[in-house]
């Protein structure tokens, strides 16, 4: 995105005199820096957009200024320290924040070139055109079969063969058919943790989700169903567009094409994986990848 | 004295208090008392309430004053002077006019249990003890001596029984079905004269349709008259000649008498049977004697119709309710204060609601219902029909009483379905409405379900609301029977809580009753554990389905 960020903001007091490089040093002081988005990143197209966005929790602001596209049928994972606004991010996109009484935001996103926050949008057409995975596993109370079709059912589907359909080719996209085929009839409540992620990944990607958003998928999750979904981020890969947020760096290396770091509700840098990992643009990028800081 | 911290002495074991073996025993101590409570409480019920009807052996107590009663001891203490005395039922109230009396150990010589001795259950008057000597019919002896006449009576009774039952189920049924098709034909005269005036040709036609049904149930009536003089006059005559312990001598008509038996003769299983008879009677029939005796069946009737409807009234509506209060309404001053205004509605009195009751649902709701639908009924005879206490109304206001407790039952349901579930299904595209209606309501349901255990063991234990608005002391028309259109809210009905007031302490031979008063407790105890193990076997399957281990 060529559009730049304001300068420094003029309410706030000019930034501290430090070592111009130190740019995590200056946003901790409350400063703008100029996010370092390489070229490649721009030149992919975008399944969504996402231009200026800034957004307060009653008056403390959460994210600032965020521009930043995400490319169209890759893997983008977002990684930065905890409290960074990588989540807020994430639910800002499904409009889950609606939910949160005081947020504010201003600037725009645009799916697929719809503006998600425009006053005409329907926030529930809206949130059937995205799939989405929590923390921490969170199958609805009721059988295996009708977590995976939950979203056609509220749809209003009832055709069965199109629900069996749907149900199979879902749950063998979350690596979970052959585990589950013969007791669809069961309640979700009743897998292992790993299983019941694989299924919410399952139900996220039953509607054909235009974004998929995965929000620390495996951070509940032994190594083993850990490795699994990983697994299977690999395989989304290409079928969706999939946005992740990530603590672990590895897993960041290893399943995303594109990589975004935040710092404290700023993008800091963002570009395709390997190079952020291996030769980044800025100093603070390296000193957290490495694990030198954060 | 040093202060140095380092240098302070350590104790080898930490002071009591720290080790909370103290408080193991404080916490534990309070339970067992509680429960120590409630199973003597309950225990007690439970062992008076199973005895009541247990045939006891009945003595012959001999006096210095020359004096013999016949009678079951039904208590001993110590007189005010410090002498031991015992309560003998003596019964025999038309004689004596005492249905028990006390006597001094020190007067009594002798007591014997005489095999032959006969307590005998009336329609009325008491029981009546004695020994039998002659059986009766008419003039004739059919047979002398005890033992004769006791074989003759167990011969003829069941006939002279089945024979009585069959008369009242006319004189209560059938006559009570004539006297209906009566007033709903002077009903439609006097709807037809309401809608379009005395002389208009309607209300001609429905009083020409009155004389007709009038003339038809008099022949109906004539019928059963006949019928009912058959039975009686087959009745008319048979007699059990009785001679008391005090040596009088007294015929009971066979007519009246419900049971017998010879207690200090029967063997276990014969016993069984009397106890067996006498619970059937009291589950099954109606009551008798100013409800100290025979049968509670109308009001356990009452109570199950009572406590299920007034469920099925205050689950929708304390869903609901608490539904808006929870997810719907902002959290705010108003919302909190209206959570206080719940929660203080359960601290009011229950006569308060009983009063709002009989005032708004009785008067304004049910004297609007009948000057609307039931004008002729209220210009006939000047009757209420939903106008009074009933059933309806009863419910209606146990509803309203036990409506806090479901409302905040229900809110800490829905507060403790994780909101995890809620977002998953936002991020789905699902509405606020499916949300709730798919994932919240299925997985809050164990937990409504408790408060309307809690709800239903409120409402079926309350009394003082019932008085007002529709329990009666006796009412012996079901609310809910064969009759068109077999569910009748407006009825008034009894009710096994109210029951225990009226039997334990408004009635007239109280000694009597009060073995009555154990086991229609026993018994209300019972059903409202049996409404609860129901409703507890349903949230353990809803449980198992919709709540299971977050891995």
């Amino acid at each position: 995105m060529s559009t730049s960020p304001s300068p420094a903001d003029p309410r706030q007091p000019p930034p501290p005199a430090a070592p111009a490089t130190d740019r995590l040093a200056v946003v901790a002081a409350g400063g703008q820096v100029e996010p370092e988005v390489h070229e490649r990143v721009r030149q992919t197209p975008a399944v969504l957009e996402i231009d200026r966005f800034n957004l307060w929790y009653g008056t403390k602001q959460a994210l600032h200024s965020i521009t930043m596209p995400i490319p169209h049928g890759k893997v983008t994972a977002l990684i930065g320290p905890s409290g960074c606004g990588k989540s807020t991010l994430l639910r800002s996109v499904n409009r889950l924040n609606d939910l949160v009484p005081s947020v504010r935001i201003t600037g725009e996103m645009r799916l697929n070139g719809d503006p998600i926050y425009d006053q005409r949008m329907d926030v529930i057409e809206l949130r059937k055109r995205m799939g989405m995975v929590f923390q921490r596993p969170n199958p609805f109370p009721m059988s295996i079969y009708e977590n995976v079709v939950y979203a056609l059912r509220i749809d209003g589907e009832s055709r069965r063969a199109v629900l069996d359909e749907v149900c199979e080719r879902s749950l063998r996209g979350a690596a979970l058919w052959d585990e589950v085929k013969d007791r669809l009839g069961e309640s979700a409540l009743g897998l292992s943790g790993g299983q019941q992620q694989r299924l919410c990944i399952a139900r996220a990607i039953a509607a054909e989700p235009e974004v998929l958003l995965l929000d620390e998928p495996c951070s509940a999750l032994d190594p083993i169903a850990t490795g699994k979904i990983e697994d299977l981020i690999q395989e989304l890969r290409g079928l969706y567009s999939v946005l992740i947020v990530t603590h672990n760096m590895q897993q960041a290396s290893r399943s995303s094409d594109y990589t975004a770091f935040m710092y404290l509700g700023r993008l800091i840098e963002y570009g395709p994986t390997t190079d952020i990992f291996t030769k980044p643009v800025l100093r603070e990028t390296e000193a957290y990848v490495t694990g030198r800081f954060g | 004295m040093s202060s140095d911290p380092l240098r302070r002495r350590r104790s080898t074991h930490a002071a009591l208090a720290a080790h909370g073996e103290a408080w193991v025993w404080l916490t534990g101590g309070c339970l067992a008392l509680a429960m120590a409570m409630i199973i003597g409480l309950l225990g007690y019920i439970v062992s008076e309430g199973v005895a009541t009807f247990w045939p006891r052996p009945i003595e012959l107590v001999e006096l210095t004053d020359g004096r013999k009663v016949l009678g079951e001891e039904t208590g001993r203490d110590k007189a005010p002077d410090g002498t031991g005395r015992r309560l003998i039922r003596t019964a025999n109230f038309e004689l004596t006019g005492k249905h028990f009396e006390w006597f001094a150990d020190g007067d009594v010589t002798a007591t014997t249990r005489p095999a032959e001795a006969t307590v005998v259950e009336r329609l009325e008057g008491g029981r009546f003890q004695g020994f039998p000597t002659r059986l009766l019919h008419g003039d004739e002896v059919v047979a002398a001596g005890g033992e004769e006449a006791w074989r003759g009576f167990r011969e003829h009774h069941p006939d002279v029984r089945r024979r009585w039952r069959e008369a009242w189920r006319i004189d209560k049924g059938d006559r009570g079905e004539l006297q209906r098709k009566l007033r709903a034909a002077r009903l439609a005269v006097v709807r037809a004269g309401l809608a379009t005036g005395a002389d208009s040709p309607a209300a001609v036609a429905a009083t020409a349709a009155e004389k007709v049904v009038a003339t038809e149930v008099e022949a109906q009536e004539r019928r059963l008259d006949e019928r009912t003089a058959e039975l009686r006059a087959g009745n008319e005559g048979w007699g059990l000649e009785f001679t008391t312990a005090s040596g009088e001598t007294v015929v009971l008509p066979l007519a009246d008498i419900v049971r017998a038996w010879q207690p200090n003769k029967l063997s276990f299983q014969e016993r069984l049977g009397v106890y067996a008879s006498r619970w059937g009677e009291f589950l099954g029939d109606d009551p008798r004697e100013a409800n100290s005796a025979g049968g509670v069946f109308p009001a356990i009737w009452g109570t199950i119709a009572m406590t299920l409807i007034m469920a099925l009234l205050v689950a929708p509506f304390g869903v609901l309710a608490a539904l808006y209060l929870r997810e719907y309404a902002s959290r705010g001053p108003m919302t909190a204060a209206v959570r206080i205004a719940i929660n203080n509605l359960a601290g009011v009195p229950s006569i308060v609601y009983g009063a709002f009751g009989l005032g708004f649902f009785c008067y304004v709701l049910g004297g609007s219902i009948d000057e609307l639908l039931f004008r002729p009924a209220l210009v006939a005879d000047g009757q209420p029909t939903f106008g009074t206490g009933g059933l309806l109304w009863a419910s209606l206001t146990l509803a309203l009483l036990t409506l806090p407790v479901v409302i905040v039952a229900t809110e800490e349901a829905l507060s403790a379905v994780p909101n995890s579930m809620r977002e998953g299904s936002y991020a789905c595209g699902a509405s606020k409405w499916q949300t709730i209606r798919r994932i919240v309501l299925p997985r809050a349901l164990p937990g409504i379900m408790t408060g309307l255990i809690l709800a239903m063991a409120r409402g079926a234990g309350e009394v003082a609301p019932l008085m007002l608005v529709g329990v009666k002391k006796l009412a012996l028309d079901l609310p809910i029977d064969g009759t068109f259109p077999f569910v009748h809210p407006e009825r008034e009905f009894m009710h096994l809580a109210y029951l225990i007031y009226d039997v334990g302490f408004q009635s007239p031979n109280s000694q009597a009753a009060k073995p009555m008063v154990f086991t229609i407790t026993f018994l209300l105890v019972a059903i409202i554990a049996l409404l609860n193990v129901a409703a507890i076997w349903i949230r353990g399957r809803l449980r198992r389905r919709y709540v299971s281990q977050q891995f």
